[in-house]
């Protein structure tokens, strides 16, 4: 599946939901199920400091592929982290760079992105794409 | 003590009480961040822009002369809402930060040297600590702090061992912003001033729960700002002393705060206007006018009465719940009330309670030390005003409920 396909794929499972309490209920269960976190990597170099939650983010490069592990100290923060590492990780850097990403909208969590929320998420996700660009030019000067 | 008014009666005069929020009645429990204003000010400042708007102390026409006057007497009723003995000795700034930092830079360049030290508390809002600490490096001065029980009790004890003869003010707040501590200001002024060095108080939370009487407490600085007196935004007061702040070099120079002014010297107004630089928001000071009046006219003892009762169904039913962790039990607070619901993160509890149409502070509260002393990164502050209800109180501890339930 492609970055397009995995949105749609999150904003149908979202469509099921009758209200914003099953929203939250399912976020703070995929907050639950995300992938363990190294916790030789919760450093301030993979931090991404909110003022009202945290963000730890870290990536590795191999064989062309991005993959992200991320982490949060707040439940809901780390079920949308637990979105964004689906849709973004073991893509390629040019899959990340080129992304268009509406699902957030789409499943009405815009709020949660927006800089005044101030929870890291929006520095994450600016984060995922300056690593692609980063790996990516890695990849043309190589 | 009865308030002038009914609940009712009186959550007609905010008309923001009635908004929905998400589909929900809004709750507004964020009193201590910023509070309402009530249709008595929204009036007022409309009315002026309408009817009376014009430049103060420039004109000698008579919109200028009206609104010059309605200024002043703007001044008065700051100058009787905190007992002042007299008007001179109130200047109008910007708000509460805003009158910190002027006293820290006139009182700094006068007064403190290298070595000298400042004390304030470990239970500062960061606008009691920055300035300081800026003064600090601008001198190589020293800032030393007092320390608080986990009750959230000042430390009288070690205050007074940490008053020495470097000491050259103290700046100590009020209330506490997080914990609703009432700090004994008025001991820790006199103690001070056994040693014949000034205090500041930071009024922000102190000055809409009751009674500031600054005569009484004796403080040589008393400072706060409209918009957490139920006023508008971007109007504070900076109360000092009239002999102090006579010794005190301005810290803004322009329009208003001069007396003569060549290109080789330049002498200063007198009080209060020294302090006053260019134009002041006047429209601000006749609505914070307008506000403190409004809770003269409610009764003051009455309205803190009624946070204090506010404050007891909200601590009975928050303690109830199970693995609650509540920061502030000092005998004497305010209606704040700081908590953790067991070990759940304090901004999931705030967006699940927002969806509900509650709203609360969640995080540092600006009192990153504060925060470091307890060990945690944040926590959620509910604070209380006389317009709230009892069945807000009530939706709060059900909304703490069900978020303890979501987060099993």
């Amino acid at each position: 599946m492609n970055i397009n396909e995995i949105q749609d794929q999150i904003i149908e499972e979202f469509a099921v939901f009758g209200d914003w309490m099953e929203r939250y209920e399912y976020l703070i269960d995929l907050g639950r199920s995300l992938g363990p976190f190294d916790e030789k990597h919760k450093t301030p170099e993979y931090l991404i400091e909110g003022c009202q939650s945290k963000v730890w983010l870290y990536p590795s490069f191999e064989n062309g592929i991005i993959t992200f592990s991320a982490e949060s100290d707040a439940l809901i923060t780390r079920g949308i982290v637990a979105l964004l590492v689906r849709v973004f990780s073991g893509r390629t850097p040019a899959e990340i760079v080129d992304a268009n990403i509406y699902f957030i909208e789409k499943i009405g969590l815009r709020e949660n992105l927006s800089p005044t929320r101030s929870n890291g998420l929006l520095a994450m996700m600016k984060q995922m794409r300056l690593y692609a660009l980063a790996y990516k030019s890695k990849q043309e000067h190589s | 003590m009865q308030l002038a008014k009914s609940i009712e009666e009186i959550r007609a005069d905010f008309p923001i009480l009635s908004t929905m929020a998400h589909g929900k009645p809004l709750v507004y429990l964020d009193n201590g961040a910023t509070t309402q204003k009530p249709l008595q000010v929204i009036n007022v400042m409309e009315e002026l822009y309408r009817t009376t708007n014009a430049n103060v102390h420039r004109g000698v026409h008579y919109l200028s002369d009206r609104v010059s006057e309605r200024y002043e007497a703007a001044r008065e009723t700051a100058r009787a809402f905190i007992n002042a003995r007299s008007r001179e000795e109130i200047i109008f700034t910007a708000g509460t930060t805003a009158s910190i930092n002027a006293v820290a830079f006139s009182f700094g360049e006068r007064y403190v040297r290298e070595g000298d030290e400042i004390l304030i508390s470990g239970m500062e809002h960061h606008a009691n600590i920055v300035p300081w600490q800026m003064l600090c490096e601008r001198k190589r001065a020293k800032l030393k702090i007092i320390p608080f029980s986990d009750e959230g009790v000042l430390d009288i004890e070690a205050y007074r061992t940490l008053l020495t003869e470097r000491t050259r003010i103290v700046a100590v707040t009020h209330v506490s912003n997080v914990l609703g501590t009432v700090n004994p200001v008025k001991e820790i002024v006199a103690e001070a001033h056994r040693h014949g060095i000034p205090v500041l108080v930071d009024g922000a939370q102190g000055i809409q729960h009751g009674l500031v009487d600054v005569t009484d407490l004796d403080c040589d600085f008393y400072v706060f700002s409209g918009h957490k007196v139920y006023g508008p935004n971007g109007i504070g007061v900076l109360y000092g002393k009239a002999d102090m702040l006579n010794e005190l070099p301005p810290y803004q120079g322009g329009g208003d705060m001069v007396a003569n002014v060549t290109f080789e010297k330049t002498t200063y107004n007198v009080l209060p206007f020294k302090f006053e630089a260019g134009t002041t928001n006047f429209t601000g000071a006749i609505g914070l006018a307008a506000a403190l009046d409004y809770l003269s006219a409610l009764g003051r003892e009455a309205v803190a009465q009624r946070e204090q009762s506010l404050l007891a169904l909200a601590t009975a039913g928050l303690s109830a719940i199970d693995g609650i962790r509540i920061y502030g039990t000092a005998p004497h607070k305010v209606s704040v009330i700081s908590f953790l619901p067991g070990t759940i993160h304090q901004l999931d509890a705030g967006m699940i309670l927002d969806k509900m149409g509650i709203a609360v502070r969640t995080g540092t509260h600006c009192a990153q030390p504060l925060m470091e002393r307890y060990g945690i990164t944040g926590n959620i502050r509910a604070s209380i005003a006389f317009y709230n209800t009892e069945d807000e109180v009530e939706a709060l501890v059900k909304g703490i409920r069900r978020v303890t339930e979501m987060f099993v």
